[in-house]
């Protein structure tokens, strides 16, 4: 019973929406929504190549970080030596962000 | 928490990984014109990690939970290994400088690529083999197009990588059957469950597809189709690397699996392997008939070559695998050495890689085209190089076993195969030279790469023993 | 709960769709996701075993071989961005420059 009434309230309620309100066929409607200033071109415009090295580079610091969740769940057992050997990975990422940083890839030019 | 945390038995690979990190840290410290320091920073890592190895030959342990093993075995597959990058650095820094692309990344590469063959060579567990591969493979992408600006440099890296990783991901996939059927990523528990169970549905798929990762990886036919494109476009000493290390890492790894982890399953793979071989040789030295690019002809080359090693794998005796050692050893002093002078002979922008660019240069560069038909020679197997002695040990090996067949195609070919290595030496010495022979300028580091490959080539031709008791006493790891 | 073969049917069927994927497409980009999609069936087989037989092994290959497959996925981008940066096109069919 339920169910059927779960399944007929949003279609309700679309339907009541659809022939009650008024209705403008505007171009202006169906425009993207830009905070109220004139869309001046086209969405799909190609942009920069260097949100792709921006998202490369995210993707790479993003899934190593996966090895913290093993490591933090059983960081009891570990305890020191797990410690130390995390410093060592994480020092190993932080040295590619230096590089990264210094190489000037995370500029925008 | 794993009680086996032998950190020195990763010594080696601590020191080529730290390396390669501490020259991408000072890269941007180094002024352009001092980049080469970095290159030399690089035979300095990896002299110490020979010399951090060699310290601990004759040792054995596993470490960190059996993942790694410190034998004879992956010693002598380290040293070849660090041998090997050390070639390709000294012939590279002329080379990056003369191409425009001296960056000091390339030399963090092929540390990081070394690092990858050696866990390759030293591990006993799927898992850490797996990530040695990828260590390796993906170092090797970005070598491959490392010319950025050169549209054929980065056609050589895209059709590697499409194929390298599609090559990583079957061999996963088969990995994971075999993981799926015995419980455990280590190759010994692998071997007890396979002797245990007997090989039923799951292992075959795992070998297959295992086999199938392994052969795109060290180019087996058919899945060497990608070879010659990805060696003909990729930088000159990326080449060299190419055809010698991961190849030679791809075998080292191949041995490990098969004999250590699945020994029950020795004749699926055995007569596969056989028809496999066959297949390669020839399709590698046909192909090479009729090839005018010197590289691509090289490519072709090592794809045969890669045949007669897989006849020692086949052969499935001691003397096999301490043959297959041997060979890869002097199948990489010749493939380097004949590398290093198409390196120096192609000059700026790698114009002259033509065969006909050779033309009558013989008598011009003595010492180029000297050490070139000897690196030729070698490969063709003539007696008093160490190419001949290589073929002499794969091909008794197989004998031993019975393989008698195998043995006469193999000898059929390397007579096929003599017939375009000596085309090479005809042209150079015998054919009239184009009316202006370009000058070229031999650099030192290169010349030094090239003596000795040269001197590597003849000794282990002329006094094959002392190198083919450190392969056998390395094998007896493995088996 | 699910049987281990319900996982492994899955796994096969994504490797049969990556293997095609990879034998017909002609854009770089797909090929590269198909070959993503063999990658990730064998991680669900990884996974599948090791819940069949409750070792934990598994999970932590299937853990690395998805932060391999995230360099290689980043590599693999900038070579093709290095590629289409000169050649102005990503169609496997059109990268043609070395043949013999």
């Amino acid at each position: 019973m339920f169910i059927f009434v779960a399944l007929l309230l949003p279609v309700v309620a679309l339907l009541a929406g659809r022939l009650l309100r008024p209705q403008m066929g505007h171009d202006t409607k169906l425009r993207p929504y830009e905070c109220g200033v004139e869309p001046e071109t086209d969405a799909r415009e190609r942009y920069s190549v260097r949100y792709y090295i921006i998202a490369i580079l995210f993707v790479i610091f993003d899934v190593e970080t996966i090895f913290l969740f093993p490591w933090a769940v059983i960081y009891d057992k570990l305890a020191l030596f797990g410690f130390i050997e995390m410093l060592v990975f994480l020092g190993i990422l932080i040295f590619g962000y230096i590089y990264v940083w210094k190489k000037g890839a995370l500029e925008w030019v | 928490m794993p009680t086996d945390l032998h950190y020195l038995a990763i010594l080696p690979e601590i020191i080529t990984a730290a390396t390669g990190i501490a020259i991408m840290l000072l890269d941007p410290f180094t002024a352009p014109q001092h980049k080469g320091r970095l290159g030399w920073l690089g035979v300095a890592g990896l002299l110490a990690a020979g010399v951090a190895g060699a310290a601990q030959s004759g040792r054995t342990m596993t470490a960190f939970g059996g993942m790694v093993q410190l034998d004879s075995y992956s010693v002598f597959f380290r040293w070849l290994f660090f041998g090997v990058s050390i070639g390709t650095i000294l012939i590279s820094l002329q080379y990056l400088k003369r191409e425009g692309v001296h960056h000091s990344e390339f030399y963090a590469l092929v540390l990081f690529a070394t690092t990858g063959m050696s866990f390759m060579a030293a591990s006993v567990d799927l898992i850490l083999m797996f990530i040695g591969l990828e260590t390796v493979a993906i170092s090797t992408y970005v070598l491959a197009g490392f010319k950025r600006s050169d549209p054929r440099s980065n056609e050589s890296a895209v059709k590697y990588f499409i194929l390298g990783a599609f090559s990583t991901a079957v061999l996963l996939y088969g990995i994971a059957f075999l993981y799926g059927q015995t419980g455990s990523t280590r190759f010994d528990r692998v071997a007890e469950a396979l002797s245990a169970q007997g090989p039923s549905a799951f292992f075959l798929v795992g070998l297959a597809l295992l086999l199938v990762g392994f052969g795109f990886k060290v180019a087996m036919a058919p899945f060497h189709v990608w070879t010659p494109d990805v060696y003909e476009g990729a930088p000159s000493p990326v080449t060299a690397f190419l055809a010698v290390g991961p190849k030679a890492a791809g075998f080292a790894a191949l041995v490990r699996v098969l004999y250590s982890a699945l020994p029950d399953m020795e004749n699926h793979w055995g007569d596969v392997l056989g028809l496999v071989a066959v297949l390669t040789m020839t399709v590698g030295n046909v192909a090479a008939i009729t090839q005018s690019n010197i590289k691509r002809l090289l490519a072709y080359s090592s794809v045969a070559h890669a045949g007669y090693l897989l006849v020692g794998l086949v052969a499935r005796n001691e003397l096999g695998i301490s043959a297959v050692l041997y060979y890869a050893v002097v199948y990489a002093l010749m493939n380097l050495g004949a590398f290093t002078v198409v390196v120096i002979w192609s000059g700026a922008g790698e114009t002259r890689v033509h065969l006909s660019d050779y033309a009558g240069i013989g008598f011009r560069y003595p010492f180029l085209t000297g050490c070139l038909s000897l690196f030729l020679l070698s490969l063709i197997g003539i007696p008093a190089t160490g190419g001949f002695m290589g073929k002499v040990f794969l091909f008794a090996a197989a004998v031993q076993s019975h393989h008698v067949g195998l043995v006469v195609i193999a000898v059929l070919n390397s007579a096929v195969s003599a017939y375009y290595y000596l085309r090479i030496i005809v042209i150079m010495y015998m054919q009239e030279p184009a009316a202006q022979v370009p000058s070229v300028e031999i650099p030192v580091p290169a010349a030094v790469a090239l003596v000795l490959a040269a001197l590597g080539t003849l000794l282990t031709g002329l006094y094959p023993s002392a190198l083919l008791d450190l392969a056998s006493r390395s094998v007896l790891a493995v088996r | 709960m699910i049987p281990a073969s319900h996982y492994l049917i899955l796994s096969a069927l994504l490797v049969t769709i990556g293997v095609i994927g990879v034998l017909t497409r002609r854009n770089i980009l797909i090929i590269f996701m198909s070959i993503e999609l063999i990658l990730n069936a064998a991680n669900i087989n990884l996974i599948a075993f090791s819940r069949q037989l409750q070792d934990v092994i598994g999970q932590v290959f299937a853990v690395f071989v998805i932060t391999v497959a995230a360099a290689e996925a980043a590599i693999g981008l900038g070579i093709v961005i290095a590629l289409f940066r000169n050649r102005e096109t990503i169609n496997a069919d059109e990268i043609d420059l070395l043949k013999g």
